[in-house]
């Protein structure tokens, strides 16, 4: 059952500091387990019903940019370091090899252009909490010029290696999540697109 | 990092020699509804003790410094476990602590209690790990499993772990498997093979007597994976105590001796980045000088294909051991088939095989206790427990019973562990009336890889009868 708006807890952040307000926990008693067979006491149910309060830091350029329909990544520019000019997506905040601080990107149009599908794998299972539709095609995807291979979803079209794939943003509704980023296969029209994304 | 500088590459060193005195293990199954966790500890701690003749509160006699591996607290919703366990083993106040490397956690517990007794700090410590996956419902424990990948760029993603590993197995089917119905078949054999060797252990949870054809119409996880292609959710224990030269003698007369080493590889396998491969003492650049022209698509390390891990922690071990070629050095092999073509993966990463090569050690019949080609023994049997996907895979616990398991082997006493009718009763299992013995006749040698996730790190132990070394300390 979904939460109602005065069941939900809500955070902002003021004078540096994390603000909680609305509900964060509902209490709810521990039930018995008890042996059917024996008619024993087994154990106990633990319920929990928590929100945590997680910080972005250096990566919420990245989550905000998907709501406004951009892929933003990182560039070592040192001039220093072996490595200099690679491009992460997965955004990394530091290089991973001299551990500057690297330069933030906006590769939308590289993705737009380059991308293709390294890897994929459909599953029609999940975990609890999961919020994407069934099956999930989970596709890796290459971009021309960037040194790593990002994990995302095939919203439309079948996967297969090498197959051109554009990005796709959730811009109407952003959940502020790496699930407003999803991609599609090229070729594929705004009116096929998943309810709220846009390209 | 992508190069590596000489002194990233050095062999480790042990301070002193290292030796394995004792192990034990509980029964492993999915669930324990009537039977807390120390009550599992407590049951491979007694076991390691009778091993050795000895009770409980002798055998604690000796120990000095304690390693607990046990992966996923938010499982059991109790931080601290460690402590808890210590506390119930009745060991405080002795100095103990809590190593988590996912599904290497069993394997890095041990390589933290070696290295206590190679430093001199300890002359004899306790390496023991359990996990407990059984008390919340299966679609949690999904979402819990899927918290040890990346929490914002993958968890969300389906918060299914399948996932995020079946990207990998998917280029390896289609690069080096070349998605060939032979290579299918190959990987079914793994299944057979290793729930095969399961009905062997009254220890193991999921031993079966199945065929190719079941493991290929079993339900599809994640194509080209199957259920019977995919490892056990396990509750259990297992340990190992370390020891000096001069305390291991005094616990038992044949002790054996320890090498370890780990590796890391990203989290994520999305920041895995191009590199040169890595060689092993039997590999030469030429090994891989055509290796894109043959497997098309195989031109970037490890990619999807390798896991970078496992094969560091091989070369770190090897070159502590003195192994030169693991098929030739070693007697008997436990590897982390948490799923078959992982388990192939893994066949290439730890040097059974060259890159793109691994499914000919299955194909050769190498990997059995006997070959099924020609009747004689197979040259390096692997997962004779039943692997993780026969016996157990009881995250912190999996590593130690794999070292276990090698380390039977080499005191031949295999038997002893796995024959005694009145194991099986106490288990509550049937011991099938076909049971044969899987003792590897002579083994001198072993090597246990204990694996965490899409390949974060790795553990290479390997185990020696101390008159057949193969390097001078």
């Amino acid at each position: 059952m979904p939460k109602t708006e005065n069941e939900k807890g809500f955070v902002d952040v003021v004078n540096g500091k994390y603000k909680p307000k609305g509900v964060f926990h509902i209490p709810e008693a521990n039930q018995p387990i008890f042996n059917k067979d024996t008619g024993k006491l087994a154990g106990i149910t633990n319920p929990r019903d928590m929100t945590y309060m997680h910080s972005y830091g250096g990566e919420a350029p990245f989550f905000e940019g998907l709501g406004k329909g951009k892929l933003m990544a990182t560039r070592c520019d040192n001039d220093k370091c072996d490595t200099k000019g690679s491009i992460y997506q997965p955004f990394r905040i530091y290089c991973p090899d001299c551990l500057r601080k690297n330069t933030i990107i906006d590769m939308t149009d590289l993705a737009k252009t380059t991308a293709k599908i390294y890897s994929y794998i459909i599953t029609h299972r999940s975990g609890a909490f999961n919020s994407l539709p069934k099956p999930i095609k989970f596709i890796n995807i290459e971009f021309e010029g960037v040194v790593t291979i990002l994990m995302s979803v095939l919203a439309v079209g079948e996967p297969e290696f090498d197959k051109k794939v554009v990005p796709i943003f959730n811009t109407k509704a952003p959940t502020y999540t790496i699930t407003d980023l999803r991609f599609v296969v090229e070729g594929t029209s705004e009116s096929e697109l998943p309810e709220d994304f846009t390209f | 990092m992508i190069k590596f500088s000489d002194r990233q590459l050095k062999i480790p060193k042990l301070m002193r020699p290292v030796y394995l005195a004792t192990v034990g293990m509980s029964k492993f199954d999915r669930a324990f509804p009537e039977t807390r966790t120390e009550e599992l500890c407590i049951q491979a701690f007694t076991a390691a003790a009778d091993f050795v003749n000895m009770t409980p509160s002798e055998l604690k006699q000796y120990i000095h410094t304690c390693y607990y591996g046990h992966f996923a607290d938010h499982f059991g919703d109790q931080l601290l476990g460690e402590s808890v366990i210590h506390d119930r083993l009745g060991l405080d106040p002795l100095g103990n602590i809590g190593v988590k490397t996912g599904g290497a956690t069993g394997g890095s517990t041990m390589w933290e209690a070696v290295k206590a007794v190679a430093s001199g700090y300890s002359d004899c410590t306790l390496a023991l790990g359990w996990e407990r996956m059984d008390e919340v419902p299966t679609d949690e424990g999904n979402h819990l499993i899927s918290a040890a990948a990346d929490k914002d760029w993958e968890t969300p993603l389906g918060h299914i772990y399948t996932g995020y590993y079946a990207v990998m197995a998917q280029r390896y089917w289609k690069i080096f498997g070349k998605e060939e119905d032979s290579f299918r078949d190959t990987m079914a054999e793994i299944a057979v093979k290793n729930r095969g060797y399961a009905r062997m252990n009254p220890h193991a949870q999921a031993p079966m007597k199945i065929t190719i054809e079941d493991v290929k119409n079993s339900p599809i996880v994640a194509y080209p994976l199957r259920a019977l292609d995919c490892c056990l959710m396990s509750v259990g224990s297992a340990c190992g105590i370390v020891c000096d030269e001069k305390t291991a003698y005094e616990i038992t007369n044949n002790p054996l001796r320890i090498y370890i080493a780990a590796g890391s590889h990203t989290l994520r396998v999305a920041d895995r980045r191009n590199m040169a491969i890595p060689l092993l003492p039997n590999e030469t650049p030429d090994t891989y000088k055509d290796l894109a022209k043959r497997f098309p698509g195989s031109d970037r390390y490890p990619g999807f294909t390798g896991f970078l891990a496992a094969r560091m922690a091989a070369y770190y071990a090897y070159g502590m051991a003195g192994i030169k070629d693991p098929i030739e050095d070693l007697d008997v092999i436990e590897l982390h088939d948490a799923f078959t073509i992982s388990d192939i993966q893994s066949y290439e990463d730890v040097g059974l095989r060259p890159y793109g090569e691994g499914r000919d050690y299955i194909e050769s019949g190498d990997a059995y206790l006997i070959n099924p080609q020609t009747k004689k023994p197979g040259k390096l049997p692997s997962n004779l427990s039943g692997g993780l996907i026969g016996c157990m895979h009881a995250v912190g616990a999996t590593g130690l019973m794999q070292i276990a398991e090698i380390g039977y082997h080499i005191w031949n006493r295999w038997d002893e562990i796995h024959e005694p009718q009145e194991k099986w009763d106490a288990f509550g299992r049937k011991k099938p009336d076909d049971w044969t013995s899987l003792q590897v006749k002579g083994a001198k040698r072993g090597l246990a890889i204990s694996h965490a996730g899409v390949g974060s790190h790795v553990t290479a132990a390997i185990l020696m009868d101390p008159k057949n070394l193969l390097k001078e300390d």
